[in-house]
């Protein structure tokens, strides 16, 4: 999809994934760590059936912004490298997709603490 | 043991109720709703610059894209904004990929003075560790399943 119609896709299936999240939040007892690690795994699990890249193909950064995307990265990357070498690909490829994420949040994450002062 | 309410005890559970706020589901999820598709859409801003000014596939374009979106939500996590945002959009906040982050760099700033090896370090991951153990663990078990279904 392309044009004005990726970015209503976007806009619609990111704000539908975040309203799932937001139910598990309200009618669950569920920590936001607990969500956040459910939709991780849901991204995997839905990538191990290869319905997630259909996602994203349609709804683009309204499929690879949410929390879910970093489970179908992991296994893409993971799935990408097994081609390649075999089994031991599993391990060696699961980051190669999702480093820059990971990375950034750590360098950021990090230099956020280290430039600002907490508050409250 | 059973506890037997009387009247006036079954009366001020239900005063108790009337003043406890009721769980405002529907709305909580158009606000996420609203403020997670706005983040999406922003996303997909970025993307498309990548793509068009710097010629990259849109593959290419999703991990720097995550990258700049990490980068913002780390700044404003920082100045204090993502958490009066997320207070407002609930997982509208938490959902997207900058909620990870904010979650990575509040913990961190919130054990700033514990030092940065005992604070900063150690704690860093105490709400997004757990993203990425059960995302590596299911998606090895998951890579494993395909692996053995394709090659077997």
């Amino acid at each position: 999809m392309s044009g004005v119609g990726i970015f209503i896709m976007a806009f619609l299936v990111g704000g539908f994934i975040c309203v799932i999240g937001q139910l598990m939040f309200d009618l669950t007892k569920l920590t936001p760590a607990h969500v956040m690690t459910i939709l991780v795994v849901a991204g995997a699990v839905l990538e191990g059936f290869g319905l997630y890249d259909p996602l994203v193909r349609f709804a683009g950064a309204g499929a690879t912004v949410p929390i879910t995307s970093f489970g179908n990265a992991l296994v893409h990357g993971a799935m990408a490298e097994a081609k390649q070498y075999g089994i031991l690909g599993l391990i060696t490829g699961i980051f190669e997709v999702t480093s820059a994420g990971i990375s950034s949040a750590i360098i950021f994450g990090f230099l956020s603490a280290a430039v600002f002062r907490p508050r409250g | 043991m059973s506890v037997r309410m009387g009247e006036e005890q079954k009366q001020y559970q239900e005063f108790l109720k009337s003043r406890q706020p009721a769980k405002h589901w529907l709305k909580n999820s158009i606000r996420a709703f609203f403020a997670g598709g706005i983040i999406c859409l922003i996303g997909q801003g970025i993307q498309e610059t990548f793509v068009h000014f710097y010629h990259m596939s849109e593959q290419m374009a999703g991990n720097p894209t995550v990258a700049i979106l990490i980068f913002l939500s780390a700044l404003f996590t920082g100045i204090g904004v993502y958490d009066v945002f997320a207070r407002y959009a609930g997982a509208g906040s938490a959902v997207p990929v900058t909620g990870f982050a904010n979650a990575i760099a509040s913990a961190a700033l919130e054990h700033k003075s514990e030092g940065y090896i005992t604070g900063i370090g150690t704690n860093m991951f105490k709400v997004a560790g757990p993203v990425i153990v059960y995302g590596v663990v299911a998606a090895f078990f998951v890579g494993l399943v395909r692996y053995v279904f394709t090659n077997f």
